[in-house]
């Protein structure tokens, strides 16, 4: 399987837990009665995957990782013969509950996603759209994944020639925030090209797309694409 | 078609939110509360009859005129963009928030095993949740909960018409 097919996959899961469920309907084992050992195994293919990826693999992965690998142990060990423990519960028991909420809530998730949603499925007389077109497409908004795979391209164009860099030009985060604010007062909107393209020095090219991120966190700029891949265009939030 | 729904159907027409009876009733001085409510019923099983390209919608504890649900491609041509599209996690945050309110971040966090600082916001900001207070505990952590907003974008009357969560259970023994 190359490690396309993984990143794809992995774009699905919305965190462990729902990595866990899906492990656990793809191997068609019983909920209440985990395969520890196998799904653990699995699991940690999973996040080794990511790693190698360099997914920024969020924390809670490697929790959840860590209680199956602790269970996992648990396990193992032979059933203690004391009295007081004849009662033991099963090392699975509290992950098997916060599984099964897990599963009610993403169920209910869907349930509402099946209902007429106002602006996306019907629509009411006065219903506020945010009217954006381009060359009659529409556009739709994206989010950072699609912003840093246009910075690599970017960036990869740009890091060909493999230059020195002489650290000439001063340039601070706050500047290159406020200048390409300026500019899209101006210019009401930009694109990424615009922003990025103009520039040979790589320490310009990454301190925009910082700055781009930033603003993006401060929502105070929106960015859209009308297809993927398509020319990333970047306006200001507002109203 | 009497001179009360004439009447009920033009205001319905003109609002922007959900209008409900207890506007109309301010409106219409001489007018019981009944009769208005029987008047709304009436206009809703008309247009429910007629099947044409807007229904009378009870939501949000008001009434609404949309669209049909069939014609939401004819309508996006027209309108170019889905301004509410809700991400799958997302729509898992809201699902927790509208059945267990009014619940605290950290309660959120624990069901769906991860962070949600960056959706709470989002949906803050597309005012579905709204900050209900903060709970008497330790910390005095914030609570959240649905908004008004939320029960007309799913197009339920009041929080109890939310479909019935379908819990599963662990099995006893």
């Amino acid at each position: 399987m190359t490690d396309r097919a993984y990143e794809i996959k992995l774009d699905i899961f919305e965190g462990p837990l729902d990595l866990l469920l899906y492990l656990i309907r793809k191997n068609e084992v019983d909920i209440y009665d985990i395969p520890i050992a196998l799904i653990t195994k699995q699991y940690m293919e999973y996040i080794n995957v990511m790693k190698a990826l360099n997914l920024d693999l969020a924390g809670e992965y490697l929790v959840l990782a860590a209680t199956l690998t602790h269970i996992k142990s648990r396990m193992l060990l032979p059933p203690t013969e004391d009295e007081e423990e004849e009662e033991e519960a099963d090392p699975r028991e509290e992950l098997v509950r916060q599984l099964l909420e897990y599963k009610t809530f993403k169920e209910a998730a869907l349930g509402l996603d099946r209902m007429d949603i106002l602006g996306r499925d019907v629509f009411s007389r006065d219903h506020t759209f945010e009217e954006i077109e381009g060359n009659g497409q529409p556009l739709r908004e994206i989010g950072i994944f699609e912003l840093v795979e246009a910075f690599r391209r970017v960036s990869f164009q740009t890091g060909q020639h493999d230059i020195m860099e002489i650290d000439v030009e001063k340039i601070s985060l706050s500047d290159r925030i406020n200048d390409i604010v300026d500019e899209l007062e101006k210019r009401g909107e930009l694109t990424f090209t615009d922003l990025l393209g103009e520039t040979d020095s790589r320490r310009r090219l990454i301190y925009t797309f910082l700055a781009i991120l930033e603003l993006m966190k401060l929502r105070i700029i929106k960015a859209y694409q009308a297809v993927p891949y398509g020319a990333i265009r970047i306006r200001l939030a507002g109203e | 078609m009497d001179k009360l729904k004439a009447i009920i159907e033009a205001l319905v027409f003109v609002s922007d939110t959900p209008v409900t009876v207890a506007v109309l009733e301010g409106i219409l001085e001489d007018v019981s509360k009944k009769e208005i409510s029987s008047a709304l019923d009436d206009l809703m099983r008309e247009y429910e009859e007629r099947g044409g390209g807007i229904f009378l919608k009870e939501v949000a504890g008001g009434y609404q005129f949309r669209t049909g649900e069939t014609l939401t491609s004819w309508v996006l041509k027209l309108k170019g963009q889905k301004p509410m599209d809700l991400s799958p996690a997302a729509m898992e945050t809201l699902a927790v928030i509208a059945y267990r309110q009014p619940v605290m971040k950290s309660e959120i966090e624990r069901v769906r095993g991860v962070d949600v600082s960056g959706i709470m916001r989002g949906l803050l900001e597309k005012n579905l949740v709204r900050i209900m207070g903060r709970k008497n505990v330790p910390g005095r952590p914030i609570i959240y909960g649905t908004t008004r907003k939320f029960l007309e974008t799913f197009g339920l009357k009041a929080l109890s018409d939310l479909p019935t969560l379908r819990e599963f259970k662990e099995l006893e023994g």
